[in-house]
């Protein structure tokens, strides 16, 4: 006899969560940080605006456990912190390890009776190195666990941008990085698609009640699904595509519309899945309703560095692939699987 | 530290219950008596048996604890040094190649000031596929600011588990602790074990308290920010100085167990057997204890003077006192179930840390090395003889090689 809903709770006995209800607006945001001046991370980085968006957005009774990364080794600086939560460093695969331990020594000692019982946020960070690459394999197996509450956020700026802008799994087609430079005999030395991470994560696990795509060019939004996933429960993942002047190759001042480009050119779709119900969210969801047109990519691209070697063909290719997701996938730009009818049609000339 | 007063219950007036139980078992059942917290498993033969055991307990309600069942080595030892970072005991485990696959927790948690229990069922590393015994994989962590613990029976397993908690978690100390096991010798193994009543475990092991060093919203501290070269070196300095204290907090530990549980260990780093008169002794960790005892009982009715010095603390190693016990004998005969490739002497780990505390020492018994039972291959007491042997003829000034591999095939 399957086991019901009911006795699975009993099984679980996850601890109940905080209740952090939706932010209003930008102007209705508590004003208070908890990630803030001593941090040395480059000018006009976005993930360092997801850190102090993401806490803020937790708030004070949360533990971060951040992995190895840009935001490991720029960001938290020993003598001067910018966090103000408790904070700890964990290895650059270990994010979703780090996350699990948290919570569950946390729920372990509050059942003992060893700790004082209150609802404490685990939020661990990891790069789209220490993530997508590294960590995939961690961050899978702690969204299978339904008995712990945690958040993984997997902050994307599509290289190793803290060891020299190396290539990572999560870096785009042809993209310029320090191990893939173009070069007289090939043009185009990373010729992989990057990783659909967060589609992911929330196909394959079904114990995972919340996942989203974000971006701080929408900071509300992302603030929102930080709070929604801390607030259901169990455990939870966003994956945060960052703008990274360094790593792209733009003047700094760019990185807030850059990121809206990425979203507004369809490469970048922002959706959420919560118990198994996907929305497409924000301009996403505009263009899938058709109130906006996707912008053409080579908006997006050719204001970046690292796509300057790229030829007509490239950006060709480039926008085909990202038509394809829009036009070809059972759900535009999140789930990559065609209907057999239209997989079977012969490519058109 | 001064030793709390035991106050008398009715549990300590019960005898100790006594059980027919493995080297792993022994374990799993330190575990349940200290109340620990969280616990990561993850299969690989030897080790992997004592999980089972807690796993059954967790499932027939005797033992409450988080027990999570990793994806991998690397995320069950990461799991464990997070959960203990925020405040709880915690316990984990592996065995050869899958403690190697947890290298860089495992290095990361001495400087983290973690006092992780961890098990090792020691076991060949791969390749060439072998379960059983080998040193190599928790001597992979000797440099590191682990503490390594070598025992020789499921009562000194269980013991040494209880002991190490109260080690590890001493302010004084907060370094890991890894207690050796041989594998199949040790970790499958039954012998009678002496389990002890929860109260005398109460008595002797206080609750893990993680002070100032606590992650949590209370105590909103931030954990190993990068320091580079500005601070490195005095942070490294720090953890070196738990290492140095951690002799002394052993001491008291073995001694206030001694007092609690009426078990007397004596040297807590070394044990000895028949050296009161001998001519020459062989050295040796683990399991091989007993066949080189039955030797030595052999070769004693045979009028040959040897006796067998057993380490057990590997790290921090006893090296004055080991040096002062080894100097007085005629020559010394170190037996390593592990090998050090391109070492000096193409020996061992274990005989080149008795050679350098010996060095240091005014007297300096000839020493030899001798590479013996490895991937499991038994011990045999004839083995023993052989080595004997030659620890007699370099005594008698006939040099010997710096090492020689015993029962190996030619």
């Amino acid at each position: 006899m399957a086991v019901s809903d009911r006795e699975l709770a009993e099984l679980v006995k996850l601890r109940p969560t905080q209740t952090l209800d939706a932010f209003k607006g930008v102007k209705k945001l508590p004003l208070e940080e908890f990630f803030t001046s001593g941090h040395r991370t480059c000018q006009g980085c976005e993930s360092a605006l997801v850190m102090k968006l993401m806490v803020k957005a937790a708030g004070p009774r949360t533990i971060v456990l951040g992995s190895t990364g840009c935001m490991y080794v720029a960001n938290t600086t020993y003598y001067s912190t910018s966090w103000v939560v408790p904070w700890m460093h964990t290895q650059l695969g270990s994010s979703g390890s780090a996350a699990l331990g948290a919570a569950a020594a946390l729920k372990s000692l509050m059942r003992k009776g060893k700790m004082k019982d209150e609802p404490i946020n685990v939020i661990a960070f990891c790069g789209d190195g220490g993530g997508a690459d590294m960590g995939i394999s961690a961050i899978s197996a702690t969204l299978t666990h339904p008995d712990y509450n945690c958040l993984i956020l997997m902050y994307d700026n599509e290289s190793y941008a803290n060891t020299d802008i190396q290539l990572s799994g999560s870096t785009p087609y042809g993209a310029h990085t320090t191990f893939s430079p173009p070069g007289s005999r090939k043009r185009i030395m990373h010729h992989r698609w990057k990783k659909n991470m967060a589609a992911m994560m929330a196909a394959g696990h079904p114990s995972c009640r919340f996942v989203s795509t974000v971006c701080m060019s929408y900071p509300v939004l992302a603030m929102n699904a930080v709070r929604r996933s801390l607030t259901i429960g169990g455990p939870t993942f966003i994956h945060s595509l960052d703008p990274c002047p360094k790593g792209w190759d733009y003047d700094p001042m760019q990185s807030h519309e850059l990121g809206e480009l990425a979203v507004t050119t369809g490469i970048w779709p922002l959706w959420q899945v919560e118990d198994g119900v996907l929305s497409l969210i924000g301009k996403t969801r505009d263009i899938a309703d058709g109130r906006l047109k996707r912008l053409p990519v080579r908006d997006y691209l050719l204001r970046q560095g690292r796509f300057a070697h790229f030829t007509d063909d490239d950006l060709a290719y480039f926008q085909n692939k990202v038509d394809e997701t829009w036009h070809k996938w059972v759900i535009p730009g999140v789930i990559p699987f065609r209907r057999e009818i239209e997989a079977d049609e012969p490519p058109k000339a | 530290m001064a030793e709390a007063i035991v106050p008398p219950t009715k549990h300590d007036a019960a005898a100790d219950k006594i059980s027919l139980i493995t080297g792993s078992e022994a374990i799993a059942v330190a575990c349940k008596l200290a109340d620990v917290d969280v616990i990561t498993a993850y299969p690989i033969r030897p080790y992997d048996t004592v999980m089972q055991y807690v796993a059954k307990m967790i499932s027939n309600g005797e033992f409450d604890c988080e027990y999570i069942v990793a994806e991998g080595e690397h995320s069950q030892f990461e799991i464990v040094k997070h959960a203990s970072a925020c405040g709880a005991r915690v316990f984990c485990g592996s065995s050869g190649v899958g403690w190697m696959y947890a290298m860089e927790a495992l290095t990361v948690t001495p400087a983290l000031r973690i006092p992780m229990i961890a098990m090792v069922g020691n076991r060949a590393l791969d390749d060439p596929g072998a379960f059983g015994t080998e040193h190599n994989d928790a001597l992979a962590v000797r440099d590191l600011g682990w503490q390594l613990v070598w025992v020789d029976s499921p009562q000194e397993a269980l013991d040494v588990a209880l002991i190490a908690y109260r080690v590890a978690e001493d302010r004084r100390v907060f370094l890991p602790c890894a207690i050796s096991c041989d594998g199949a010798f040790l970790t499958h193994s039954q012998a009678m074990v002496k389990v002890p009543s929860k109260a005398k475990v109460d008595a002797f092991l206080p609750r893990y308290d993680r002070g100032d060093l606590l992650l949590h919203p209370d105590n909103p501290i931030t954990v190993a920010p990068q320091a580079n070269e500005d601070w490195l070196m005095e942070i490294r300095r720090q953890t070196a100085g738990a290492m140095e204290r951690s002799p002394g907090v052993i001491r008291e530990a073995y001694a206030s167990f001694a007092r609690i549980f009426g078990r007397d260990y004596g040297n807590p780093f070394f044990e000895q057997y028949m050296t009161d008169d001998a001519d020459v002794v062989l050295v040796g960790m683990g399991t091989l204890s007993t066949p080189v005892r039955v030797a030595i009982r052999q070769m004693r009715a045979e009028g040959k003077k040897v006796g067998f010095v057993r380490i057990r603390w590997f790290r921090p190693f006893a090296a004055e006192e080991l040096a002062k016990t080894l100097g007085r004998f005629k020559a010394v005969g170190v037996i390593d179930r592990d090998f050090s490739l391109g070492s000096p002497g193409e020996s061992g780990v274990v005989v080149n840390d008795v050679r350098a505390a010996l060095y240091q020492s005014g007297a300096r018994p000839p020493v030899v090395g001798f590479i013996a039972g490895l991937g499991g291959r038994e011990v045999t007491v004839p083995d023993v003889k052989k080595m004997s042997e030659i620890i007699s003829a370099a005594a008698a000034g006939k040099q010997q090689p710096a090492t020689t591999w015993i029962g190996l095939r030619e």
